[in-house]
């Protein structure tokens, strides 16, 4: 390593301003920072720093994602074996899925850190850890078939409008994974949406007689609950779907490494559920179809919900600021995907709606939450001068 | 029986090189400086020269801006060198000492028996009078002002702080007449926050104070959150604090009509081969005392004060105005190969994305490598946890960015200096520097709105 070192302390002159390279300097400089911690000390204030930095948070965030992305691509393996009669093992299940899924990864990472780096680049900035994240959120909430130019499109759109103009990473209003879906859901629905998307190779082929590759939501939006998965299935995730959402088993145990480490909000987890169940609860007493009678707790298993409540929701730029208003801004996402995928079959998957939708609320709920804070403030220094 | 106050928000960091009890009584040091930029905000104008002989008490420069509060040498000697640093600012004036302490005479007398103009013209002449803050803001006090009350922390919680109760042991009588000095310049109380187990300790036969026992991790010893706590600061009030060692000082003015600046301070960090207490003069130079006292294994960073609020210093430099314990830990200046994702057991952190949790008694060595680059904010709810205020700090510190008066008054301005938010900036993914930015909302608020 001290040869790699030692390369690099060479070859950095090159990239300071004035330098030959400077106009790569900040690519030079997320390569350097990856290999190597920088020897920076501090200059003003604390003179120790915990050890915790962006790249740790954002690697700890991965490694959560890790068991959804190994149970997906098992579960394309799978889908597609069931779909066309095939046998196959566990391994095979797994790699077949996993070939299928790394061009989508690769497309991913690539369209969206090459945007990265030129976007800091042309601000003279460091690299930001943000896009580690997003992108391989990006592949986990795509269908598999979905083609790899319209990837590459939907992370254009989703890095340039929906992160860069607002600054960076930190600066972001919306969900930058959840705009590329929602670019990708309005922009080519057909191939976002319906029955054939979700196992591979489906709409070429001719599956086996009986086999729907129907999601879950999409069968109760079509009238045909009984048809519907069974509850054991739709939590193991042995059903069609988004590449990672499939298992809510995977994403619990996500949401564990999450929890534990405290990187991941469990305010804003609970919250959702909560606010799910409430209203799949009313939906339920007051039921006056299939879909409103469905047991409150389905819709913690079905689509992208536990996926959307672990991994999206919690994403401590667009979630509320305070601690009051992620209660708020949770259970508002759990209440709002429920009423979504109930009362609107256009849209069978409420998850990305709810979130995108209190995205662009919460900075209203944390402006109330303040608000309240300050009066409060004010009061009780009133109570102490009139002592 | 004292109120008590639990709180639990907070962080006590774990850090190897306490002092032992050990008390050095032998050091001496031949140079002393006072340095104007342990002030934020001062501007000073000098009124010695090189070469000049002064006494102790004797005044070496006054702030433009307070010309009543004078900076007086806290020893006898000679004056060695006014040293100046960019645009012909001043760092420091050094005096060298002849070793007989040989002071100005002021009165001598029962505080009790003074009327309060007396005692303020007697701190003012005697230098003492620097010593007093004020909150909100944490400058010096104005002698022309009433506060509502007088704070006084009686421990210290910082990482490896001094104990309170062995560094003032044995000065109970000093601390008595100081404390009866400062009871006539407030209308209001002297309030003393202590820590559990020194329920029995020196404070407990102290007279004319009000104690409130504090538990809880850093920054429970930090007086502005006592201040906090037992009477919080709004807008047009006015609180005095002051640290128990200099409470010291104008009881033995008091006492003996002369002035007598030595305390006692701890030297730590894990760089340091036996970390103890020395008995040094105010503003001593501390070459002699570092010399052979630290292990000389890496690169060392000597900081005056803790690790959280001191500040960096050189090997040959000065004690700093109100500055209690040396610390000394690794310059941390070198890289890691991919640090990020390596386990790293060596390493503290309040997150449990590193093993620390696991081991909840074990000392860290900590260096001053930000492990990190600055980022925009990206992780929530971080500051919340260490600061036991009903404050939210992140709104605060973005209000103080924007430079929105209003905002920074209602969400606490007043309340908060740098200490108090320290562990903020020790917390921080993004490595925000948390302390400068306080610093400059302050001095915005001084600016438009008057100190």
């Amino acid at each position: 390593m001290k040869s790699l070192r030692k390369y690099l302390d060479k070859k950095k002159p090159l990239f300071k301003p004035g330098g030959k390279l400077a106009k790569f300097g900040s690519t030079f400089g997320a390569i350097e920072t990856f290999l190597f911690t920088p020897n920076h000390t501090s200059k003003s204030g604390t003179h120790i720093h915990d050890a915790i930095d962006l790249k740790r948070t954002m690697t700890v965030v991965i490694l959560a994602m890790v068991p959804a992305l190994l149970f997906g691509s098992w579960n394309i393996g799978y889908q597609n074996g069931l779909a066309f009669g095939i046998e196959r093992g566990l391994l095979e299940n797994f790699m077949f899925g996993f070939l299928k899924i790394l061009p989508i990864m690769i497309v991913s990472y690539g369209v969206g850190l090459g945007i990265e780096f030129i976007a800091a680049q042309i601000r003279g900035h460091e690299v930001n850890e943000g896009y580690l994240v997003t992108g391989i959120l990006i592949p986990l909430i795509l269908p598999i078939n979905i083609p790899l130019w319209m990837v590459a499109l939907a992370v254009a759109f989703a890095v340039i409008f929906g992160k860069e103009i607002f600054g960076g990473t930190g600066y972001n209003i919306m969900n930058v994974a959840l705009i590329a879906r929602a670019f990708l859901f309005f922009a080519y629905p057909s191939q976002m949406s319906g029955d054939a998307v979700w196992v591979y190779e489906l709409p070429s082929k001719v599956p086996v007689d009986g086999f729907s590759g129907a999601t879950p939501l999409a069968q109760l939006a079509q009238e045909a609950g009984s048809k519907l998965h069974s509850f054991y299935d739709m939590f193991m995730g042995f059903i069609p779907g988004s590449i990672g959402e499939t298992s809510t088993l995977a994403v619990l145990i996500g949401a564990a490494i999450l929890i534990f480490t405290g990187i991941g909000s469990w305010k804003i987890m609970l919250s959702t559920v909560l606010g799910a169940l409430a209203i799949g609860f009313l939906c339920n007493i007051l039921a006056v179809n299939e879909y409103m009678a469905l047991p409150p707790y389905f819709h913690l298993v079905m689509g992208g919900f536990a996926f959307g409540t672990v991994f999206m929701a919690t994403d401590p730029v667009t979630a509320a600021h305070t601690e009051k208003g992620k209660w708020i801004y949770g259970f508002m996402i759990g209440a709002l995907a429920v009423l979504i995928r109930v009362f609107n079959p256009a849209y069978p998957e409420g998850m990305m709606l709810a979130i995108l939708l209190m995205n662009v609320w919460s900075p209203l709920i944390d402006y109330f939450v303040v608000e309240g804070h300050i009066k409060r403030r004010l009061k009780k220094a009133k109570l102490k001068a009139n002592d | 029986m004292s109120k008590v106050i639990n709180l639990k928000r907070g962080l006590n960091i774990r850090l190897k090189g306490e002092a032992g009890k050990v008390l050095e009584t032998s050091f001496e040091a031949v140079r002393l400086a006072l340095k104007p930029t342990d002030f934020p905000g001062l501007s000073p104008k000098i009124l010695v020269k090189a070469g000049q002989k002064v006494k102790a008490g004797e005044p070496l420069f006054f702030d433009k801006k307070n010309p009543e509060i004078l900076f007086t040498s806290p020893a006898s000697g000679e004056v060695l060198a006014i040293n100046r640093g960019e645009r012909r600012k001043v760092l420091e004036i050094v005096i060298q000492t002849d070793g007989i302490n040989n002071s100005v005479e002021f009165t001598k007398a029962d505080p009790q028996k003074l009327t309060r103009t007396e005692i303020k013209e007697q701190l003012k002449k005697s230098g003492l009078w620097s010593f007093l803050k004020q909150r909100p803001y944490g400058t010096v006090a104005k002698p022309e002002s009433t506060p509502l009350h007088i704070f006084i922390s009686g421990f210290d919680s910082a990482p490896l702080a001094p104990d309170y109760e062995f560094i003032l042991n044995g000065q109970v009588s000093s601390f008595q007449t100081g404390i009866n000095a400062l009871a006539k310049l407030t209308d209001g109380k002297i309030h003393v926050g202590i820590s559990p187990n020194q329920a029995n300790g020196f404070f407990s036969g102290i007279k004319n104070i009000v104690i409130t026992q504090f538990s809880g991790p850093h920054p429970t010893g930090n007086v502005g959150i006592q201040i906090h706590h037992v009477s919080p600061i709004s807008k047009g009030d006015l609180i005095w604090t002051i640290s128990p060692q200099e409470v010291i000082y104008i009881g033995r003015l008091f006492e003996t009509g002369k002035i007598d600046l030595t305390k006692i301070i701890a030297l730590v960090g894990s760089e340091v081969k036996f970390p103890k207490y020395y008995r040094v003069t105010h503003g001593a130079n501390l070459s002699g005392l570092l010399k052979d006292a630290t292990k000389k294994e890496v690169t060392e960073r000597f900081i005056s004060g803790n690790v959280l609020t001191g500040s960096h210093i050189e090997y040959d430099d000065y004690l700093g105005f109100f500055d209690q314990q040396i610390t000394v830990i690794p310059e941390g200046d070198y890289s890691e190969f991919l640090g990020w994702a390596m386990p790293r057991l060596n390493k503290y952190s309040i997150s449990r994305s590193y093993f620390s949790w696991l081991t909840p008694k074990k000392e860290y060595k900590a260096d001053a490598n930000l492990n990190g680059e600055e980022r925009a904010y990206v992780v929530t709810g971080q500051y919340d946890k260490v600061l036991p205020m009903d404050i939210l700090p992140v709104f605060l510190v973005k209000a103080i960015i924007a430079e929105d008066i209003d905002k920074m008054e209602q969400l606490g301005i007043y309340d908060v200096i740098e200490e108090d938010m320290a562990l903020c900036e020790y917390v921080c993914t993004s490595k925000t520097e948390v302390q400068s930015i306080l610093r400059n909302g302050i001095n915005l608020m001084i600016k438009e709105l008057g100190n």
